[in-house]
């Protein structure tokens, strides 16, 4: 199966290479990307892993425990090739939401920078026949890192093409063999007061731990992956170190960050957001220009990123572009009521 | 000795006007640099936005400042935040128009209707311009009364500037509750001297 482009991205929209690298490293140094620069989890020496995507001298990069930078070392080709243009590394790791670590966009580069993710432990449970609590690296050991391009489409209306490092989310689930009764996936986010300060907040609407779920057969699809980081190294810890899943043709939120727990169900969880305001956000979340959010369009998005001049807004494909693979999925279901 | 004090005067009229062209020059700056983050377009409708509103709230502020701390120097800076706060929910709204809804003006009736948030916005707006036709001295004088009668509209509009701001809440309803105290509390400034006095009388 190929991934198509849209065709409709100008030539002309596209800066060259050289320019586009040039201008990302002035904005590095002048946003304030010292503070981030300045915490203790990151890693300036020579590379080793993540040869495949060069990142600039200046902007920060993140070193795994030694058994993932061992395993990233190895990182291969993932099944699904695309043609997308990348958002530059230095835009994925400032710009995304992470409500654990605060309620704005910069928040989760600006305080998630301490976060310890390594000792980490998952907790399997639920109905399958292998249960409990495992270490991270267990978990892990089967699995080998596949580089994995995808779209992601925020429910708020922008969209980023990240180059994720993860693997087959099906792989990883068979071996705790799911028992008949399993009918949904889902996962919860870490709870921890004393390090994510999104949480600390007495205003949040929020009700932690932020918990997600797909389907099974969702969570089987091809597509579905468990990352544990981008631009071939590991997970910055803003972007849901160290285990988070990625689907990439649903709405950013159902893509659950800093995993703890894995539990199969038989009824479809209730999702976080869902719990929160379900009249603008549902279980599937499915991407669909079609179905407005009540409170703004979903028919474009602004690819960033953008500027004031050239703002790469574009229209947004159903399943985000995904839906040769997908839709598949959902014959037969009506999805302006299933949202 | 009037010259000097003319001067003063002269002179902290001129600080106090490009202070609030600051933010705009701040936003220029950052623009110029192309250092407005991974969202520009976000970025500059927020920005204007919050302008907006600090200077309603600033405009608000003067009334109790000048009864309760006895500044009186602040009443004759009311009329320009006013107008400064007319002057950003502007640029916030041709930021939103060119930047958000790129002149796509077939959706103007979707947003306005379908998104009760920009409606209570463009309701605030609306609202706002005739305090702003009306904030020449000249009229001021002929219209009297009436003047004051219509400025009282800048209480509506602070209410309608909040509703806005709060129906866009996602996750976190801090910065909006610390608006919504402030502005709480300049309206309860006003009111708590009327009710002093009323009781002093009975």
């Amino acid at each position: 199966m190929l991934i198509k482009t849209p065709d409709d991205i100008r030539s002309s929209e596209i800066a060259p290479e050289s320019i586009y690298h040039e201008r990302r490293a002035f904005i590095g140094k002048s946003i304030g990307i010292a503070a981030l620069l300045n915490a203790g989890m990151l890693f300036s020496g020579a590379a080793q892993a993540g040869e495949r995507y060069p990142i600039k001298s200046g902007i920060p990069r993140y070193q795994g425990p030694a058994w993932l930078e061992d395993k990233l070392a190895l990182l291969k080709d993932g099944p699904f090739p695309s043609d997308d243009e990348l958002t530059p590394y230095l835009d994925v790791i400032r710009y995304n939401n992470f409500y654990e670590f605060g309620p704005k966009k910069q928040h989760p580069a600006k305080n998630a920078q301490n976060f310890r993710t390594d000792p980490w432990s998952v907790e399997i449970a639920g109905e399958a026949e292998k249960t409990g609590v495992f270490q991270l690296e267990d978990i892990l050991k089967p699995h080998a890192l596949e580089d994995r391009i995808y779209r992601l489409r925020c429910v708020e209306a922008w969209s980023m093409v990240v180059p994720w490092v993860g693997f087959s989310m099906a792989e990883l689930l068979k071996r705790f063999q799911p028992t008949s009764k399993a009918k949904y996936v889902e996962f919860t986010t870490l709870v921890d007061k004393a390090q994510m300060s999104g949480q600390a907040s007495a205003f949040s609407t929020i009700d932690w731990p932020y918990v997600e779920g797909l389907r099974i057969d969702e969570a089987m699809h091809p597509l579905s992956i468990f990352a544990v980081g981008l631009y071939g190294r590991a997970m910055p810890p803003q972007n849901g170190a160290p285990l988070r899943i990625v689907v990439p043709w649903k709405y950013g939120f159902k893509s659950i960050k800093s995993i703890v727990k894995i539990r199969f169900v038989e009824k479809p969880p209730l999702n976080t957001w869902q719990q929160i305001a379900p009249r603008e956000y549902g279980f599937y979340a499915n991407v669909n220009p079609d179905v407005d959010h009540p409170r703004w369009s979903q028919k474009i998005e602004r690819r960033l990123p953008s500027s004031l001049f050239d703002k790469n807004t574009m229209a947004t494909l159903p399943f985000n572009g995904y839906g040769e693979q997908v839709a598949g999925l959902y014959t037969g279901m009506d999805l302006r009521k299933w949202y | 000795m009037v010259l000097a004090a003319n001067l003063q005067r002269i002179l902290a009229w001129w600080l106090i006007f490009l202070l609030g062209l600051a933010p705009l020059g701040w936003l220029t700056y950052l623009t110029i640099l192309d250092d407005l983050g991974t969202d520009p377009v976000s970025t500059v409708v927020k920005f204007n936005g919050v302008w907006a509103l600090h200077f309603i709230w600033l405009t608000l502020a003067v009334t109790p400042l000048k009864s309760w701390l006895k500044w009186r120097w602040i009443g004759r800076f009311r009329r320009m935040w006013g107008l400064y706060g007319l002057f950003y929910a502007s640029l916030h709204l041709l930021a939103f128009a060119a930047l958000l809804l790129e002149w796509r003006w077939g959706n103007v009736y979707d947003e306005l209707v379908e998104r009760p948030y920009i409606t209570m916005g463009a309701g605030a707006y609306l609202l706002m311009l005739p305090l702003g036709v009306t904030s020449f001295k000249i009229l001021m004088k002929k219209m009297g009364k009436n003047w004051r009668r219509l400025h009282r509209a800048v209480y509506v509009i602070a209410v309608l500037v909040l509703i806005h701001r709060y129906w866009q809440v996602r996750s976190d309803y801090g910065e909006v509750l610390v608006y919504a105290i402030i502005l709480f509390i300049l309206f309860g400034l006003r009111l708590w001297k009327p009710m002093l006095a009323w009781r002093l009388r009975c």
